[in-house]
């Protein structure tokens, strides 16, 4: 490996989930949490004829950052598109269960997570979508001590039930590669017609999803370029920031009334929504 | 969403006319002699009355063909249906801030799938549902009884945001209730399989098959119901599921606000084993 690859300014995007937890952890500080070497794979892919992954496509760990302890969750988006599955599920759900119980007995603990992920796993679904809700039942009872910090870079984004979960966090952070949206763009495509979501039309999915249309709606907190300096400083100010006087899954009142008054005959210009969103849950504050 | 359900004939026919009634029929049922409260969308009901002396609100998203939002028209839970969600539910909590028994809330839930649209991604409806989630989560954590009655299909997101965060599930044993992350023929081009090769790996893989049986061996449901017709249901199934309603109230203890007690199920062995093996790695040696 050449100089330029460990770099500070080398890019975040191009790291392995192992990768980016080791760089926004402080450094010597990270403890992988059932690891490769304890081979921990799905029960349910090699029954379906689909080579597993030792670590299920999940890196959890333990460590510091900026002296606090943090528990990070990073999903490894090259393997079976970073989807949830029962092992995979399970060591997310259970790590924040764990941090939990950390705050619960008075040992103050923090979460990142970081996603790549299209969603549940389909050879695993239900258990997949099982391990999903008791991810978000364990983020919104950690957030009530600590932030939970959600860190959606690309290249795979963060869909399906994840997105729901990314938004149940204390702040997210995106960079412009980055996509944030409950439903793919194929699956629309397919269930609603190429006239409704053009999935091949890259400029319009950024347009509508990406990182910089998201942070400039008010849906996302931070906006950054991709490196590994700048996501590791990003996920420190919010961390710092402690929990947020009022989560953004708790600013709908105003949005609901904004988006009932909204002309919803013809689609919402991804400019017009900005304005929306922004007007809605400013209002909160 | 569903090609997928065209080899089961009741659900063939909830395809072609894709509104279900069933939620909004068991709602008009259950809700008889409660006080109907004017949610601010017609897709979503609401009604508070009492079981067994226990103050309950009533809960149900269901088709409203003139909904704002057209991409939501057959009982989705769109970006409306989300926000009143938890708007309903935050009411609940709020209004029993300070009291010691907290109200109960019940689900009824038939929900087809999220909305899939370019207005819903373009103004975040995963932002929408993680209103509802959280508010769900919240209440549970917090004291509120929370019951979930699948009477028709609990789909992906739409359960997620509708369900999943209850401390009971009860469904009824019908071949048109439905739990799962994608419709068949969905699944099928996303998997690369035929729906007969789907069939045969759901054979031996329950996190992926379509009927309930399979589903309740994973341990996600709290009782499989009996009743004479699902679909016209007679006084004696109302009498059954009302009694259901009661005795899972009178089983919920106060401390009871976890979802934990789904892991025991036979086909989670290893949900379990993930989280025996984190806690076991948690403390370091």
């Amino acid at each position: 490996m050449n100089n330029t690859m460990t770099t500070k300014d080398s890019s975040f995007i191009e790291q392995s989930a192992r990768q980016r937890v080791k760089n926004v952890l402080d450094e010597g500080t990270m403890r992988e949490l059932i690891s490769p070497f304890d081979r921990i794979t799905s029960p349910w892919l090699a029954k379906q004829g689909i080579v597993s992954q030792f670590d299920d496509g999940v890196v959890i760990a333990r460590g510091t950052i900026n002296g606090e302890q943090t528990v990070v969750a990073a999903i490894e988006g090259s393997f079976q598109g970073g989807s949830l599955g029962e092992v995979s599920g399970a060591k997310i759900a259970g790590a924040l269960e764990l941090a939990v119980e950390e705050n619960e007995n008075g040992n103050p603990m923090s979460a990142v997570l970081i996603l790549e992920t299209g969603g549940v796993r389909l050879q695993e679904a239900n258990l997949g979508l099982a391990a999903i809700a008791e991810i978000q039942s364990a983020i919104v009872a950690l957030r009530r001590y600590r932030p939970v910090v959600a860190l959606v870079t690309g290249p795979v984004g963060c869909f399906g039930g994840m997105s729901i979960s990314a938004a149940l966090c204390s702040y997210i952070i995106m960079t412009r590669e980055g996509r944030l949206g409950l439903n793919g763009p194929l699956v629309i495509e397919q269930e609603a017609g190429i006239a409704e979501y053009n999935a091949s039309d890259r400029p319009f999915i950024w347009s509508v999803i990406g990182g910089k249309q998201r942070f400039e709606s008010g849906l996302v907190d931070s906006y950054i370029s991709d490196s590994q300096s700048s996501a590791r400083e990003a996920v420190e100010q919010y961390l710092n920031q402690g929990v947020p006087e009022i989560h953004r899954s708790e600013k709908y009142s105003d949005l609901l009334e904004a988006f009932l008054r909204l002309d919803t005959q013809d689609h919402i210009a991804p400019h017009d929504a900005q304005q929306v969103l922004l007007e809605g849950v400013a209002s909160h504050e | 969403m569903n090609n997928s359900v065209q080899t089961i004939p009741e659900m063939k026919a909830i395809h072609d006319n894709p509104s279900s009634h069933r939620g909004a029929q068991w709602f008009a049922l259950l809700s008889h002699g409660f006080t109907k409260q004017n949610a601010i969308v017609p897709s979503v009901l609401v009604a508070d009355g009492e079981y067994e002396n226990r103050a309950c609100r009533l809960i149900a998203v269901v088709p409203d063909l003139n909904n704002h939002f057209p991409r939501a028209v057959n009982g989705e839970v769109g970006l409306l249906e989300g926000m009143a969600l938890a708007r309903e539910v935050n009411a609940v909590v709020e209004a029993d801030a300070h009291s010691e028994t907290k109200r109960a809330l019940v689900l009824i839930v038939d929900v087809p799938s999220q909305a899939y649209g370019r207005r819903e991604e373009t103004l975040g409806i995963h932002q929408a549902l993680a209103s509802a989630v959280s508010a769900y989560a919240n209440a549970r954590q917090n004291g509120h009884p929370i019951i979930a009655l699948l009477v028709g299909r609990a789909m992906s997101g739409a359960y997620l945001a509708h369900g999943y965060q209850a401390n009971r599930i009860i469904a009824l044993s019908d071949e048109g209730v439905m739990v799962h992350a994608m419709g068949k023929a969905a699944a099928a081009r996303v998997t690369q399989r035929t729906e007969a090769e789907l069939d045969q790996l759901a054979a031996e893989n329950p996190p992926m098959a379509y009927d309930l049986k399979s589903y309740a061996s994973l341990g996600l449901i709290d009782n499989l119901l009996r009743v004479e017709s699902a679909t016209q249901p007679t006084p004696s199934d109302k009498h059954s599921v009302e009694q259901a309603i009661t005795d899972a109230l009178l089983d919920i203890q106060p401390k009871d606000t976890g979802i934990s007690r789904r892991l025991s199920g036979e086909h989670r062995k290893a949900s379990r084993q993930v989280r025996d093996l984190l806690k076991a790695q948690w403390t370091g040696a």
